[in-house]
C-alpha cells in the first residue's frame, strides 16, 4: 500500500502539498511515484514563475511515459529542487523528502481547504485503482 | 508476479514487473531477461507449393531457407510498404510457420489468403495453440539448458531446433528481439506457467546475478538500442523497406513478388527519406510522434523516442531527408513546444560484444 502521510495535504492530480508559513513545498505522492515507475527526468520551472491552482508548473517523466505536475495552489515559485536535475530518482526513494520539487509562495492560501487530506487522498487512490 | 498490466492488441500484458523497467533492461543486457510473448501470431503454410507462395507474398527469398532455420522478413504491398515484418521459420520443404505481429495477425491473415496460391497450399492461423517465451541475454543459453537436452550451443542465430523443454514437447529457437543472444520457445498455449515458472527457477531468479521477468516497456527499450524496427512505428503502410533500412530483406532477384516492382524503381532512383537514429545532446526525452526539426523547418517524426537504460543517453528514431541522414547532422525535436538538440549518430545504438 502506498505511503500517504497524515500531516500533508493532496490533490487528485496526486501531488501533496506540506505548508510551511506563506510557502508551500509540493511534490508527487508515493502512489504517483510507484505508477510512473524509475522516474529518469524532472522539468522544472524557475525561480519567480507563477502558476494559478492546478495549473502545469512541469513534468516528471519515466522510461515509459511523460507526466504533467500541477500547482495545487496559486502562487510564486520561491525554491526549485535543482539536485533533481542529476538524480530523478529521489522522486522514486523518498516523494515527501529528498524528492520535492517546488516551493510556492501562496498568494491565496485559503486554496489549501480545498485539497484532500489524508484519509480523503486514500480513498481516491483506491477508488481510482478499482 | 505482480506486474502492471495493460491492454496490448487485445492482450492483458504486463508493463513492468516489480523490479521496474530499468533493472529489467539492464539485467537482460548483463545477465537474462524473461519475456511472455505468447501474444505473437502463427501462421502455418502447409503442402508442396509453400516455398513459391511464401515468396510470392515476402520480400526475402524462403527458398534460402533450409530445414530448422528462420528468416526476417516482410509482407509487402504493391507500392513496396510494410503490411507486417514476420519470422519465416522453415520445418520442411512443405511445412513453414510464419511468426507475425499481435496487433496485425488478423490483418495479416486476410492478406496473406486473399492472395492467389497453388491449391496445394493449405493455411492456418494457429495463433492461439502456442505460447512463447523469449530467455534473452548473455546468460540465457546456461540457464535454459538446465531444462532441456537440446545441444542449445549448436543452434546456430537465426536457426531453431525441436525438442523437450522440462519435458513440454516445444521449438527452441536462436532468435530475439532485444540484441541480446538468447532464445524463443514456442510451445502449446497451456504449458506457458509451466515453463514461465521453470526457467525464472532456472535462472535463479531473485539472485542479484538471476533471470528477471521483464514486460512490454524493457522490451521495447531493448529493442530500440539495438534499432529493430516496431510495426506501427518504424514501419507501416505508409514506409517502404527501403526508406527504413531494410533493402538487405528485398531480395529483388528472386522473382516476382508483392511489392517488387515499386521496391525496384525505388531502389533505382533512390529513396527520398530514409529511417536514421539521433541522440539527444542536451536534457531532454524525445518522445514517438514529436517533430524534427532542421533550420526551422519539420523534416519528420520522431517513430520511437526514450531514455536507454544501458547507455544512458536519450535515442530515438526518425525518417528524415536523405541529405538530413548523415552522422553527426545537427537536428532539434520539438519536445512539448521547446527544441531540444539532438544529431544523428550511426544505428545500432547498441551492439553486444561477440
Amino acid at each position: 500500500m502506498a505511503n500517504v502521510p497524515e500531516d500533508l495535504h493532496y490533490s487528485k492530480d496526486h501531488e501533496w502539498l506540506r505548508v510551511e508559513g506563506d510557502v508551500a513545498v509540493v511534490g508527487i505522492t508515493d502512489y504517483a511515484q510507484n505508477s510512473l515507475g524509475d522516474v529518469v527526468y524532472v522539468e522544472l520551472p524557475k525561480m519567480g514563475e507563477e502558476f494559478a491552482a492546478n495549473e502545469s508548473f512541469g513534468s516528471v517523466e519515466s522510461v515509459k511515459a511523460v507526466s504533467e505536475v500541477f500547482s495545487p495552489v496559486s502562487g510564486t515559485v520561491a525554491e526549485v529542487n535543482e539536485a533533481l536535475n542529476d538524480e530523478p530518482e529521489r522522486v522514486n526513494g523518498d516523494p515527501y523528502g529528498e524528492g520535492w520539487m517546488i516551493k510556492v509562495r501562496m498568494s491565496n492560501p485559503g486554496e489549501v481547504d480545498s485539497l484532500l487530506t489524508a484519509a480523503e487522498y486514500e480513498d481516491f487512490t483506491k477508488a481510482e485503482t478499482e | 508476479m505482480g506486474g502492471r498490466m495493460v491492454d496490448f492488441g487485445g492482450w492483458d500484458m504486463p508493463v513492468q514487473y516489480p523490479a521496474g523497467t530499468i533493472e529489467e533492461h539492464l539485467r537482460t543486457r548483463t545477465h537474462a531477461g524473461l519475456f511472455d510473448v505468447s501474444h505473437m501470431g502463427e501462421i502455418d503454410v502447409r503442402g508442396p507449393g509453400s516455398i513459391a507462395f511464401i515468396n510470392s507474398i515476402t520480400s526475402n527469398d524462403a527458398s534460402k531457407l533450409i530445414d530448422g532455420q528462420a528468416q526476417y522478413s516482410a509482407l509487402t504491398t504493391p507500392q513496396g510498404t510494410v503490411i507486417d515484418d514476420l519470422l519465416v521459420y522453415r520445418f520442411a520443404a512443405d511445412k513453414f510457420t510464419l511468426v507475425v505481429n499481435a496487433g496485425t495477425t488478423i490483418k495479416d491473415w486476410d492478406w496473406i489468403t486473399s492472395q492467389p496460391r497453388d491449391e496445394s497450399v493449405e493455411l492456418r492461423n494457429v495463433s492461439s495453440e502456442y505460447c512463447q517465451l523469449a530467455l534473452q541475454g548473455p546468460d540465457a543459453l546456461k540457464m535454459l539448458q538446465k531444462l532441456t537436452d537440446l545441444p542449445l550451443e549448436e543452434i546456430k542465430y537465426y536457426h531453431f531446433d525441436q525438442g523437450e523443454v522440462d519435458g513440454v514437447p516445444a521449438i527452441v529457437s536462436r532468435t530475439g528481439y532485444t540484441g541480446e543472444d538468447g532464445f524463443e520457445v514456442y510451445a502449446a498455449a497451456d504449458k506457458a506457467e509451466q515453463l514461465w515458472d521453470k526457467i525464472l527457477d532456472a535462472g535463479n531468479t531473485g539472485s542479484p546475478e538471476g533471470v528477471l521477468p521483464c514486460g512490454l516497456a524493457a522490451r521495447n527499450t531493448l529493442r530500440l538500442e539495438a534499432a529493430m524496427a516496431l510495426y506501427g512505428h518504424e514501419i507501416d503502410e505508409t514506409t517502404t523497406l527501403l526508406e527504413a533500412n531494410l533493402g538487405w530483406i528485398c531480395k529483388l532477384n528472386k522473382g516476382a513478388f508483392v511489392g517488387r516492382e515499386a521496391l525496384a524503381k525505388q531502389k533505382e532512383e533512390g529513396v527520398k527519406r530514409r529511417l536514421a537514429g539521433f541522440e539527444i545532446t542536451e536534457r531532454g526525452i524525445a518522445r514517438d510522434g514529436q517533430e524534427v526539426v532542421i533550420d526551422g523547418a519539420k523534416v519528420g517524426r520522431v517513430t520511437s523516442g526514450s531514455p536507454a537504460p544501458f547507455l544512458k543517453k536519450n535515442i530515438g528514431l526518425t525518417y528524415v531527408p536523405v541529405e538530413f541522414a548523415g552522422e553527426g547532422q545537427q537536428v532539434h525535436i520539438d519536445v512539448r513546444g521547446r527544441l531540444v538538440a539532438a544529431q544523428i549518430v550511426k544505428t545500432p545504438f547498441y551492439k553486444r560484444a561477440q
